[in-house]
């Protein structure tokens, strides 16, 4: 008998990495700190020299909160000459921000993602979608970055990050395409009707043995979360200083239906693979800003 | 902040809303809700840490099944009417 090979291509795997931003000095500056946010799907970190972002991180959250922490300050840590003791109040958030082991401070992903896409893009920033890899929340913040309106999602992880994951692995797309792939057809097709990702899995299965073809099965689940999420960011006030956070907003198939049935475009993208900040980070970004100021107030500032 | 806890499905959207500016963290809400639904939780607001009500996360995804024995009473919930702040309300839209 004669082994056919088996598909080993992990599909769903996205790229982690660490920058450092080297033009810039931590020597001599006193306000250095960290903000980590350990996702259900990815562990973000970013380190910051009084409020400007130095360094960040990101990679896969594993079984393990503590050990995904670790890994992720390891990874940021690595290529600035910088030690765990050189910092000097980091905060934890995210799904598992209460096994941060080396933070000062829990607080909800809710205040840091409203913070670091006021960072990211600049005070204007009034809306944030953010899609995480099992939930999605809608934000609507000031012009300080203070939430003043907040939603979740109520069901599972339907058109998150680890949904697309499932779809990538079930359609044979790289998940860094699978946005190109879902525009890659000639007519929108109808939504997908389950909102469960195992079901919407069921149902893509049964659609591509109709004849559909991979790109339209894409499309359609693509289109289904899309919808989703207009409905969230419109409960908590759409504006048009809009933007998209988290690990789906590199996703250009759901950001550009999103767009399209709100009649809103996102503020411009930062080119996050040629040294930009990366809107997947705004929840630790905004975590070592808060880390700044709580920083700041523990020293009587 | 508003926080906005619900859900939405073929027959509608219904949302319990608490304002946690409004909030004093007084807990007569948590008394008075027969499904222990809600809590007191620590908010940090503007630096400061704020004990706040919010309804707790193992009913945050399942507010269609724990709220629907108070929904038809809209605004006059028990925990609407607990809250001597104004601080909760409740919606529903029919679709």
């Amino acid at each position: 008998m004669k082994e056919t090979p088996k598909d080993t291509k992990e599909y769903w795997r996205w790229q982690e990495y660490h920058r450092v931003l080297s033009d810039k000095s931590w020597k001599g500056k006193e306000a250095i700190t960290a903000g980590v946010d350990v996702g259900s799907v990815g562990s973000k970190a970013a380190i910051m020299i009084d409020g400007e972002m130095y360094a960040w991180a990101v990679t896969r959250t594993g079984s393990n909160s503590p050990e995904s922490a670790k890994k992720v300050m390891n990874m940021v840590l690595e290529g600035t000459d910088l030690q765990q003791s050189d910092i000097k109040y980091t905060v934890g958030t995210g799904y598992g921000r209460v096994n941060v082991p080396m933070a000062n401070k829990a607080i909800t992903e809710i205040a840091c993602h409203a913070k670091g896409a006021n960072y990211i893009w600049g005070s204007s920033v009034r809306t944030i979608l953010d899609v995480g890899g099992q939930d999605i929340k809608a934000i609507h913040c000031d012009e300080t970055g203070r939430v003043t309106s907040f939603l979740m999602n109520d069901k599972c992880a339907a058109g998150t990050g680890r949904g697309m994951e499932v779809f990538a692995d079930l359609l044979q797309i790289p998940i860094e395409e699978i946005g190109k792939a879902s525009l890659n057809i000639d007519e929108e097709p109808p939504p997908v009707s389950c909102t469960c990702v195992a079901f919407a899995k069921t149902e893509a299965i049964g659609l591509l043995r109709k004849g559909w073809s991979k790109e339209k099965v894409l499309a359609a689940y693509t289109r289904a979360m899309a919808v989703r999420m207009a409905n969230l960011v419109n409960r908590v006030g759409l504006e048009r200083e809009f933007v998209v956070t988290g690990g789906q907003s590199k996703n250009t198939g759901i950001v550009s239906r999103v767009e399209n049935i709100l009649g809103v475009k996102t503020l411009p993208m930062p080119n996050w693979r040629e040294g930009g900040l990366d809107p997947m980070v705004a929840g630790a970004t905004g975590a070592a800003l808060l880390a700044k100021a709580l920083y700041l107030k523990s020293l009587g500032n | 902040m508003i926080i906005h806890y619900g859900y939405t499905d073929g027959s509608g959207e219904y949302y319990i809303c608490i304002d946690s500016d409004m909030c004093d963290g007084c807990g007569k809400c948590v008394d008075q809700c027969p499904q222990s639904a809600l809590g007191i939780v620590t908010e940090m607001i503007d630096l400061e840490d704020k004990k706040v009500a919010a309804v707790m996360e193992e009913h945050r995804k399942k507010i269609k099944y724990t709220c629907s024995r108070c929904k038809p009473e809209l605004n006059k919930t028990p925990c609407v009417s607990a809250c001597v702040n104004g601080a909760i309300h409740c919606s529903w839209k029919a679709s």
